[in-house]
């Protein structure tokens, strides 16, 4: 069915689009609405996200309903849409800043919230957690554990420093201690 | 003849769910006098498709100090993921910027490292193409691999490309004549340069998609009638070992392309056995390709 839409300019957030320009994204506003990118998009091929539309929703400033769109989350940065662009935009890049800004509104996946909480307690967003993997590495005739932040507690420290400061712990919500390490 | 020495970066995948890849390309490199030299205390990447993701600050800053790692060696890094490639060119990139490169410094305080810009990041096939060289790769090989091989290159390899070493995007054939170095042929299949599907989150988010992705492939790959997969990312890898078994699963095929590593393909033809190269220690069983070539692990 045709969505008639009114647009309601309270929803629209007109600096959206400087934002991007601001933050790489350099020639957004020079997007044609060709519809290469949507074109060359393996993902699109298969799901409904449409990259033009993204880009387009972006550029008129529907924030919200850009960022809380789950499509922005089935881009697998290929990079073939920034490739082919016809006006040189950074169209990965693009989805990457709203992926960011999406995130800050608090729309992230759990899946992606688990990796998340792996980086800060390990150093590893895929780290050695069952024994498993040690033995298959000793077989294998590595030492069990890499010389990795595995090897060097300090190196685990050093990481959570880092997420403090840029203050990735509570982009994430992440409550020290109190984690489910299942998930 | 000179020693090539690398910072080796391993990543997160392969040290801790295909440590077969590692102990490979352990192995290949001293044949090819590299020295691969330990990066004590890296971490992640951090991946792009998801830390990236999630906060492009967090995500430098983390690249930074892995740069730092290498930078204390004094050695140019080596990876052999596409997605640490990635990763670790656009942070070597990004950080050439003076006032981006203070603004990390600044958070990295604290950590005992700081970034100075002096190193560069290669990948795996850039080493052994351009660094190596495709003679002194051939001088190692004793036991030519006659088989039928899909390349797969893996997107973060070429793109972007205005990054990258390479010049082109299309029709990139320098993982297909490393191939062919070994007495390989690299056949065509419909959507070669198609993605796997594993990067952006995907894999760990939204694996119907993922998995679509790959079985794309592994339909054209099988139609091509190719005797192995031959990949240079581990990531790419993964998602075509491990995730053929899950798309045999969800989409009820049988799909049984056996799935290499190339250093896993090099070491057999330096003549390694397949089970110093990790082979049995694959998903879908690479029995029917070592049978093609007259071995078994
Ligand atoms: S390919 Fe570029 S110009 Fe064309 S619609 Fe996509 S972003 Fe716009
Ligand atoms: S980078 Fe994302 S949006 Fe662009 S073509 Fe690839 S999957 Fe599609």
């Amino acid at each position: 069915m045709i969505d008639r839409r009114i647009i309601n300019g309270s929803k629209i957030d007109s600096e959206l689009a400087d934002d991007m320009t601001k933050a790489g994204i350099d020639r957004i506003r020079s997007c044609i609405q060709c519809g290469t990118c949507t074109g060359a998009c393996p993902s699109g091929r298969r799901t409904a996200m449409r990259t033009r539309q993204l880009i387009r929703k972006a550029l008129l400033g529907f924030r919200e309903e850009v960022l809380s769109d789950p499509d922005l989350w089935v881009c697998t940065t290929c990079g073939t849409c920034t490739e082919r662009c016809p006006r040189k935009i950074d169209v990965t890049e693009a989805i990457l800043y709203l992926r960011n800004l999406a995130c800050q509104e608090g729309y992230m996946r759990p899946e992606h919230r688990a990796v998340s909480v792996k980086l800060i307690e390990t150093g590893h967003a895929v780290p050695i957690d069952d024994e498993k993997w040690s033995k298959m590495r000793e077989d294998l005739g590595l030492s069990p554990l890499p010389p990795t932040v595995h090897s060097y507690p300090k190196a685990v420290k050093e990481i959570q420093h880092i997420i403090k400061k840029t203050g990735f712990d509570k982009l994430i919500n992440y409550k020290e201690g109190k984690e489910d390490d299942k998930t | 003849m000179t020693k090539h020495r690398y910072s080796f970066f391993l990543g997160c995948v392969i040290p801790n769910r295909l440590p077969q890849i590692e102990a490979a390309t352990r192995l290949v490199a001293p044949k090819l006098d590299i020295e691969l030299v330990e990066m004590k205390g890296a971490s992640c990447c951090p991946a792009p498709g998801v830390i990236k993701s999630f906060d492009k600050d967090t995500w430098l800053a983390i690249v930074a100090r892995n740069i730092a790692l290498a930078e204390e060696n004094g050695l140019d890094i080596l990876v052999l993921c596409n997605g640490c490639y990635g990763t670790l060119i656009a942070g070597v990139h990004d950080l050439k910027d003076p006032e981006t490169r203070a603004r990390v410094n600044k958070i990295l305080k604290g950590t005992g490292h700081q970034i100075k810009g002096t190193v560069t990041t290669k990948h795996l096939a850039e080493v052994l193409y351009m660094d190596i060289g495709m003679e002194a790769i051939e001088e190692t090989i004793i036991r030519p691999i006659e088989a039928r091989c899909a390349i797969h290159v893996g997107c973060h390899l070429l793109k972007p490309s205005d990054i990258r070493p390479w010049g082109v995007v299309e029709d990139f054939t320098v993982v297909d004549e490393l191939v062919e170095l070994l007495g390989a042929t690299s056949v065509d299949y419909k959507l070669k340069d198609m993605c796997c599907g594993a990067g952006g989150g995907l894999r760990s988010a939204v694996l119907d998609v993922s998995l679509d992705m790959a079985r794309e492939k592994f339909e054209a790959m099988t139609q091509a009638k190719v005797d192995c997969l031959v990949n240079v990312c581990n990531f790419c890898h993964l998602q075509f070992d491990v995730g053929q078994v899950q798309v045999n699963k969800e989409f009820g095929t049988d799909y049984q392309i056996p799935v290499l590593y190339y250093t896993q393909l090099l070491g057999l033809a330096q003549g390694f056995t397949p089970k110093e190269m990790g082979l049995d220690r694959h998903y879908i069983s690479v029995e029917p390709f070592l049978e093609k070539i007259g071995m078994s692990v």
